[in-house]
């Protein structure tokens, strides 16, 4: 049995925090993002955090630094948008493969300078910015802007690039069209298949409002029924709503499954201006509300939360026992 | 990873999920989507019409189909292409995507292409050993990777199972390879064991149905967790044009069927009877048949089948089967269905039980009209019917009136009591009227003081009245200050009753920023009906200090973000929007001449209006939001539009035959020229000025280029010594909508007092877009070529603007009083203008003809201060008097 595997059997497993939200502290300009190498680059950059892995690699694997000193067992790679569908934006598509294997490199090599307890890296692949169920243009349902298997390519070479960057998971998350994710699940058994590897798998949907209904229109338990026909390390959700929002449909989520449960939400819900301001106290109170239920095997957080959270976080998480899968 | 025992239940999804447990009785699969069994649907599919196609496979979900079958397998057409398309539209539409897909098809690549659009778990339909091992392996590895379940055909090698034997065989070793060589997951395997013709006259035809339920029960004991599905109508081949005899025996198969473990089957719901009420001399023969229980039992069926031919079947019956639920189940689906025809025997029946009649009304009809409530709130019950539901209501109580008030005791409890007014100067009232319909659904009292309600009058009463919430409501713009000054006064009375704010012109915006500082009490825009019970709930309930002050905080955070951003914007001076006004080549231009020059009033037949009315406002009246006619199929609120289009239809049709409305219209066009930039002269014969019309123009800074645009700009500057031409009308068809709706009020039918406005209004837009035309073609006749479909008139794909004062493009509501002198609009068609400058009956349009080919709409946006007086030196009123018309217009 992996590390990962006793690991998650013994306790409740410490996800990180926002990436984004950390590196918008170093309110790095157009300059930062371009670096030395694309210094010449046509297009404007500002905005690829991705990139930031190539240009401003210190920066990433402080943040990540940040989160293991704070107590996380897996940090995700910063490749939330590293597709070359993601990409296209910036003009970058040749650079996916790059920019995931130096992301999953620099994640683990953070990771490898903590030997106190067994650190991973989940490879982070987003949802990108295009939807395979749901059309663009509301006069035109039936047009996509994106198929099946355009997804399936895409989401194949990043998770190879990631993969020989030296993740030990693949996080595929942030999902609001579960046709998305059904096409990178795809890609990942491929790579599974010709590779002859087995990668674990953590699969996180996004409930994004109180209809309690993925943005393709899916309930829980749909969604739930739509990715299961793989085996998964995890499945939960993360990103659109505070802990406290989430708790009814994770506690759904944990009622109908046998795969392990993650969850990491926001830090509440954005005030007029955009910006979270839950405290990490007050996300922490929520968090031991999930924790009383028992509903949690991975639990960390999305947008808006902090190394401070993280700590807060695991420090309740500690005096804990994960949820008890049911056996066959 | 370990699966728990829940996992093992076949398990699908859709939007919704489909979860088939033991205790689940039986799936049943809708077959009309498919074009070897439906051409109706090959048709729709072949030409395309994909729209129609949808409604079949809405229809199937609505009937209670639980997963669709798609087949799209047809020499002519492109499979894949269809496939696609039709599930991608599908994916569009969540009153039929909830449910999962079968994608049915013989070709792999078909459906391949089915599993690549599908969000859902669905069924794949299906896969064998036909082409033997290898390409059977192949396709459930891909199965499995899409992530769908699949039916499994009893079929291999050497052919179709058609005896038991070959039908275990086949089943067994498919399960195993599937099981143990791929580790495909056994609850997601359905097998089909072929269910063939029986009472074919053919010896080897007799065990047909037999087999297949011995096969059945075998597969459930032997091969754990698959599931069994099959196509029945098959099984009544021979009965083909008997309706009768094949729906009792699809019925009698199923029954037996399922005893033998049988999860799902394709099946027309529409042929099938209730097992319980086959005849039973029929049953008997049926299932004789069926499990091959006699050597004559075909000829004995085809026998008695020929005294069933043609028997239609009735459906009226369960039509009125609600009439025997229990009372209180009468009354309240009276109520949500909106059905008055029994209402008043049901609430005497109910009174009889009572002690005192009141208890009819608190208890019966409230808590039918509390199911109404929840559905409403819900978004399960769209306005229109809710209106319904209202019009049952007051006919119950009603009825019951008189009883109360001969106990002399007529205190009910109310939720509270509503004083509704449109504010003075204003005369329209459909949104008023329904909100006050929806409030009293929901047991508020309404006291409802009608249109043009002076400040003074509402106060009184709310005193008086001792109301708990004020409603207020306007259309046009000037009644945004009649609600900012009243309630000014209700604060200097230090009145602190809530005040609820609506109607077209209101907005969030205009309540926080204009309204709310003036009031020390709570104020709240409400937006749409539906919310208005809610707001009006918590405005009363025990914590409606925390919602007063929460709406507070609220609005002045709005105030405050917006006041910020209002100064980012930037403005011309009005010398320098004026420098940049819109430049027409009026060289090269030459206005044509109107064949007819003066005023004319004109009469037309209501009926010749009828096909330039415009439904999509129509609907969006009763708060059912779509474009016409793609609202009536709209998979939400497509049933009530079709329901309430259908009643305005109905209505509309009595409405012309016995004329309750006239329409009559003013129109003039004179010789025009533009000066002094923003104004426009308009001549008589002779030259001298008849009016003068005063244009506003934008002032707010435009990308380069781009034009600060006044109405003006359109017509020929009097400098360029060209004689230009332009127009001006009134039509109403408001005459007797007032009187009906009246008339229906007081018959208790606000629906239809509602419906008569919504179609009144209707009516007189219909007219000016009649007018316009007949402007454009024949009595100015810059258009004569002009030939444009009703739509395209809609869209105003026309040459020449009719602009109308209180709109966008000249926000000014004082310009109303120089067309009324120009065309002597009162004297000659009635129609007069209140103080608030609203045009009444309200049923009526007035507006300019421009008829400049490069004349177009536009949006007037905010004004400054300087522009203000530049207008009131040009209108010769003071400064302030002109701000108080043009304040929504002026920029902070």
């Amino acid at each position: 049995m992996s590390k990962l595997h006793e690991a998650i059997k013994e306790r409740i497993l410490i996800l990180d925090g926002a990436m984004g939200t950390m590196l918008q502290r170093y309110k790095f300009e157009e300059e930062d993002f371009r670096g030395e190498r694309f210094k010449d680059f046509a297009y404007p950059l500002k905005g690829n955090n991705d990139l930031l892995s190539l240009t401003q690699p210190e920066a990433v694997k402080a943040v990540h630094r940040a989160y293991f000193e704070a107590g996380a067992d897996i940090a995700e790679t910063n490749t939330f948008s590293g597709t070359t569908i993601g990409m296209a934006d910036y003009h970058m598509e040749d650079l996916v493969y790059e920019l995931n294997y130096q992301s999953a490199k620099i994640a683990r090599e953070v990771a490898n300078e903590f030997t106190d307890k067994p650190r991973f890296v989940a490879g982070s692949i987003g949802p990108t910015n295009r939807t395979a169920s749901m059309s663009p243009d509301v006069n035109d349902p039936g047009f996509r802007a994106v198929t099946f298997d355009e997804l399936r390519i895409a989401y194949k070479e990043q998770a190879e690039a990631l993969i020989e960057g030296g993740c030990d998971i693949l996080l595929v998350e942030t999902i609001f069209d579960t046709l998305n994710a059904k096409a990178a699940l795809f890609a990942i058994e491929e790579v599974k298949e010709e590779r002859n590897i087995d990668i674990p798998i953590m699969v996180s949907g996004t409930i994004t409002d109180a209809s309690g209904r993925t943005l393709s229109g899916q309930t829980v338990e749909a969604f739930l029924i739509s990715i299961s026909h793989i085996p998964l390390l995890s499945v939960g959700f993360n990103c659109a709503l505070g802990a406290d929002q989430l708790k009814p449909y994770l506690k759904r989520l944990a009622h109908n499954t046998s795969f392990n449960i993650s969850a990491h939400p926001n830090a509440g819900l954005p005030n007029a201006f955009g910006q979270y301001d839950q405290t990490a106290e007050e996300m922490q109170a929520l968090i031991k509300e999930y924790l009383d239920d028992n509903l949690i095997n991975i639990i960390g957080g999305c947008c808006g939360t902090t190394p401070e959270h993280i700590k807060l976080i695991a420090e309740v998480a500690a005096h804990y026992k994960p949820r008890v899968l049911e056996e066959a | 990873m370990s699966e728990g025992a829940c996992n093992k239940y076949l398990k699908l999804s859709g939007l919704e999920p489909l979860i088939v447990t033991p205790e689940t009785n039986f799936v049943n699969v809708g077959e009309r989507t498919n074009v070897t069994g439906s051409r109706k649907f090959l048709r729709l599919i072949k030409e395309e019409k994909y729209e129609e196609a949808l409604d079949i496979a809405r229809a199937q979900v609505e009937g209670g189909a639980q997963i669709i079958d798609i087949n799209m397998d047809e020499g002519m057409l492109d499979g894949v292409y269809a496939m696609t398309k039709f599930l991608n539209l599908i994916a569009s539409e969540p009153d039929i995507s909830r449910v999962p897909v079968m994608i049915d098809s013989s070709k792999w690549e078909i459906i391949e292409a089915g599993l690549k659009v599908a969000q859902g778990k669905c069924v794949v339909n299906s896969i064998s050993l036909k082409e033997g091992k290898e390409a059977f392996l192949h396709h459930a590895k891909l199965v499995k990777r899409y992530g769908a379940a699949v039916i499994v055909m009893a079929f291999d090698e050497v052919g179709q199972a058609d005896t038991y034997d070959r039908r275990i065989e086949i089943c067994k070793r498919s399960y195993d390879i599937l099981v143990n060589e791929i580790n495909f997951p056994a609850e997601d395997i359905i097998f089909d064991p072929n269910i063939f013709p029986v009472a074919t006259g053919m010896e080897e035809h007799r065990r047909n149905a037999l087999d297949f339920f011995l096969a059945t029960k075998w597969i459930r004991e032997n091969l754990p967790y698959a599931n069994i599905s099959g196509g029945v109508s098959n099984v009544s081949f021979s009965f083909r044009g008997n309706d009768k005899v094949r729906e009792a025996m699809h019925s009698a198969f199923l029954y037996h069927a399922i005893q033998h473990g049988m999860t799902m089957g394709i099946v027309n719901p529409e042929m099938l009877e209730v097992y319980d009420e086959i005849d039973p001399v029929l049953l008997e023969y049926v299932e004789d048949v069926l499990l091959d229980r006699r050597d004559d039992a075909t000829e004995r069926l085809l026998e008695l089948a020929e005294s069933y031919k043609s028997d239609a079947k009735s459906h009226e019956k369960a039509v009125q089967e609600w009439r025997n639920g229990s009372l209180q189940d009468r009354i309240t689906h009276a109520l949500v269905k909106g059905i008055d025809e029994f209402i008043e025997a049901d609430v005497e029946e109910a009174r009889q039980l009572v002690t005192r009649p009141i208890e009819v009304i608190e208890i019966n009809l409230m808590a039918g009209m509390n199911v109404v409530g929840d559905l409403f709130g819900t978004g399960k019950m769209f306005l229109p019917q809710v209106v319904k539901s209202a019009r049952v209501m007051k006919k119950a109580v009603a009825y019951l009136l008189p009883y109360i008030e001969a106990e002399k005791d007529g205190t009910t409890t109310s939720a509270g009591k509503v004083l509704m007014a449109t504010v003075k100067g204003d005369v329209h009232d459909i949104g008023k009227n329904i909100v006050s319909v929806v409030l009293a659904c929901n047991n508020f009292e309404i006291i409802d003081l009608g249109v043009m309600v002076p400040p003074e009058k509402i106060i009184e009463t709310a005193v008086t009245e001792k109301v708990d919430i004020i409603g207020l409501s306007g259309l046009i713009t000037p009644s945004l200050d009649e609600m900012v000054y009243l309630a000014k006064e209700m604060d200097k009375r230090d009145i602190k009753i809530p005040i609820m704010i609506g109607g077209a012109t209101t907005s969030r915006a205009h309540t926080a920023v204009k309204i709310a500082p003036e009031y020390q009490s709570t104020v709240v825009h409400v937006n749409d009906a539906s919310r208005a019970v809610t707001v009006a709930g918590n405005l009363l309930n025990k914590d409606k200090k925390i919602y007063a002050s929460t709406i507070r905080a609220e609005y002045e955070a709005f105030r405050e973000t917006f006041l910020n951003r209002q100064r980012e914007k930037s403005y011309h001076t009005i010398e320098k929007a004026r420098a940049n006004k819109l430049q027409l080549d009026w060289e090269a231009f030459q206005s044509k001449k109107p064949n007819f020059i003066g005023t004319k009033t004109i009469e037309v037949k209501l009926e010749d209006l009828v096909p330039y009315i415009d439904w999509t406002p129509f609907f969006q009246s009763w708060q059912l939001f779509g474009k016409y006619p793609a609202i009536l199929t709209d998979n939400i609120v497509g049933e009530q539009a079709t329901i309430l289009f259908e009643d305005a239809q109905r209505m509309l049709k009595q409405l012309l035959e016995e004329n309750w409305l006239e329409a009559k219209g003013i129109y003039g066009i004179f010789p025009a020229n533009q000066v002094n930039d923003d104004d426009i002269e308009l001549y008589d014969e002779n030259g001298n000025v008849l009016e003068t019309f005063l244009t506003l123009r934008q002032q707010s800074q435009k990308t380069v280029g781009a034009p600060n645009i006044a109405l003006a700009d359109f017509i020929a500057p009097k400098e360029t010594q060209k004689t230009d031409y332009m127009g001006a009308f009134c039509v109403t068809t408001g005459f007797g909508v007032d009187e009906k709706a009246k008339e229906f009020e007081e018959a208790n039918d606000d629906y239809s007092s509602i419906m008569v406005k919504t179609l009144g209004d209707r009516f007189a837009e219909a007219f000016a877009e009649y007018l316009h035309e007949k402007i454009r073609k024949e009595i100015w006749g810059y258009a004569s070529e002009e030939h444009l479909s009703n739509e395209e008139l809609i869209k105003e794909a026309y040459k020449g603007i009719r602009p109308a004062p209180g709109y966008p493009a000249c926000p000014d509501h004082l310009e109303k009083p120089t067309i009324w002198s120009l065309l002597n609009v009162e004297e000659k068609i009635g129609v007069t203008l209140t103080e608030s400058m609203a045009m009444w009956p309200a049923s009526s349009v007035s507006g300019y003809y421009f008829g400049h080919p490069e004349s177009k709409y536009f949006g007037l946006g905010k004004i400054k201060e300087d522009q203000v007086r530049d207008y009131a030196q040009r209108r010769n009123c003071t400064y302030e008097y002109a701000a108080k018309w043009l304040n929504p217009n002026i920029a902070d």
